[in-house]
């Protein structure tokens, strides 16, 4: 249960973190720790290199025009109590409660959830309600992911070796909108047996704008883009609703291992997903 | 094999050495400090017996580098009484409510407690058990742990 051995580089700007990256061959880049390490502990990964970028404070930002603009080194803890993130996008702090324990909140980090891109992680889940935007720097350049095209599959997201998630771009949704966000773990902390999340605009009792989406069930996180199909634009009527959903839940392709059944998940995301239309709605 | 120089301040006291890139901070305390109250269980950040307070944030030691932790002011267990041996109202409370049997998760418990009730002693008992949740006892069945807390809450506030 130790590490193997790594060389360890701390550099202090964006550019040099950028210049290592690119040379070094076998690099795993250092945020929190709080996924990296136990891996690096329990010998999941054993990388030559090990480029912490906590001395770059570039990355730990908070900026709000339109739009927020998260730095990726943000820390849980940080974004919990916020007053930026409280007013403009409050569901984070909602995801948040159950985002592991507060002693795991004091070190990780926005963008080590993102890149660790655990099935069950809950703030992939909110970036993805809002299709934020991630941008990834290099030492040739900077590009643009949209957060729906991020996990290509299991914990695998759309970055490259020599790339560095350096900032989370949320728009958050205008006029009266309400939301929601509903887990279940066996232990409080705990990565999600099934989740799910919900955004929800209601006008004259019509169901204007919907997003929501579902984690711990599948590969990846994602939007549950059949589910906003059909709740689209119908009366906002929550027995209707909790008929409504049951096509798209049978048809996702849900997780089935020796802890927790696919069907027991598919249970559970039903009633998470009502719970959630229904607080969010709540909200409105 | 690649070393640094690390210098911390632990329990008010400079500690420095030399560590590998790869020595994780519970481990520079147990073996290179000598604070063997810090308890290394899981070693992947779930049992949260190995608890210490960095710069003021409840951690877990095990999933922070010492080289992590080079210039910052840590707190330990043995930290957490005071210079002349007067327990702290938690360790003070835990004795009283027998909030411990075996004593390997005890460490992180207060040092979580400490942390969290510092930050702010007015704390339901809800909140007390979400703090906890993170560390695991297999001895007590936490009712003792939260009664324990809650009393040293109550003195805490009063202070």
């Amino acid at each position: 249960m130790k590490a193997s051995a790594f060389t360890y580089y701390k550099p202090n700007s964006l550019e040099d973190a950028l210049g290592l990256l690119q040379n070094e061959e076998d690099a795993k880049v250092l945020a929190g720790g709080q996924s990296l390490m136990p891996m690096l502990n329990m010998r999941f990964v054993q990388p030559e290199t090990i480029i912490d970028v906590n001395g770059i404070d570039e990355l730990a930002r908070i900026s709000v025009t339109d739009k927020l603009e998260i730095g990726a080194l943000t820390r849980q803890k940080t974004l919990a109590k916020d007053p930026t993130i409280r007013q403009h996008l409050p569901i984070m702090q909602e995801a948040l409660t159950w985002v592991g324990h507060f002693q795991t909140q004091s070190r990780g980090t926005i963008g080590g959830s993102l890149c660790h891109l655990d099935p069950a992680a809950e703030l992939p889940m909110v970036a993805l309600l809002y299709d934020a935007e991630l941008q990834v720097a290099s030492a040739s350049g900077i590009r643009s992911i949209p957060m729906q095209e991020w996990a290509l599959a299991y914990m695998m997201p759309s970055i490259s070796h020599d790339e560095l998630l350096t900032k989370i771009i949320i728009k958050p949704w205008q006029g009266s909108h309400g939301y929601g966000f509903q887990e279940f773990a066996r232990r409080h902390g705990d990565f999600a047996i099934a989740a799910a999340g919900c955004l929800i605009k209601i006008d004259n009792n019509i169901i204007e704008d919907i997003a929501i989406s579902i984690g711990g069930v599948e590969d990846v996180p994602r939007r549950f883009t059949e589910c906003e199909d059909v709740l689209r634009a119908i009366k906002y009527d929550i027995d209707d609703i909790k008929m409504q959903v049951l096509k798209p839940l049978s048809k996702i392709n849900y997780l089935d291992d020796s802890l927790v059944t696919g069907a027991y998940r598919r249970r559970l995301l039903r009633g998470l997903l009502i719970r959630a239309v229904e607080q969010a709605a709540g909200r409105s | 094999m690649q070393e640094h120089e690390v210098q911390m301040h632990v329990n008010g006291k400079v500690v420095s050495g030399k560590v590998e890139s790869r020595t994780h901070l519970g481990d520079f305390l147990r073996q290179s400090a000598g604070l063997t109250g810090t308890h290394l269980g899981c070693e992947h950040g779930v049992c949260g017996a190995c608890t210490v307070i960095v710069d003021g944030d409840a951690v877990r030691s095990c999933l922070m580098l010492a080289v992590q932790a080079d210039n910052c002011e840590v707190t330990t267990i043995e930290g957490i009484a005071e210079a002349d041996g007067t327990l702290h109202p938690l360790q003070e409370a835990f004795r009283n409510n027998h909030a411990l049997q075996c004593g390997f998760c005890t460490a992180g418990m207060i040092t979580s407690l400490h942390a969290f009730l510092s930050e702010n002693p007015n704390r339901s008992e809800t909140e007390i058990r979400e703090a906890i949740s993170g560390n695991i006892c297999r001895c007590t069945g936490y009712q003792g742990i939260v009664s324990a807390a809650m009393e040293a809450a109550e003195k805490l506030a009063k202070r």
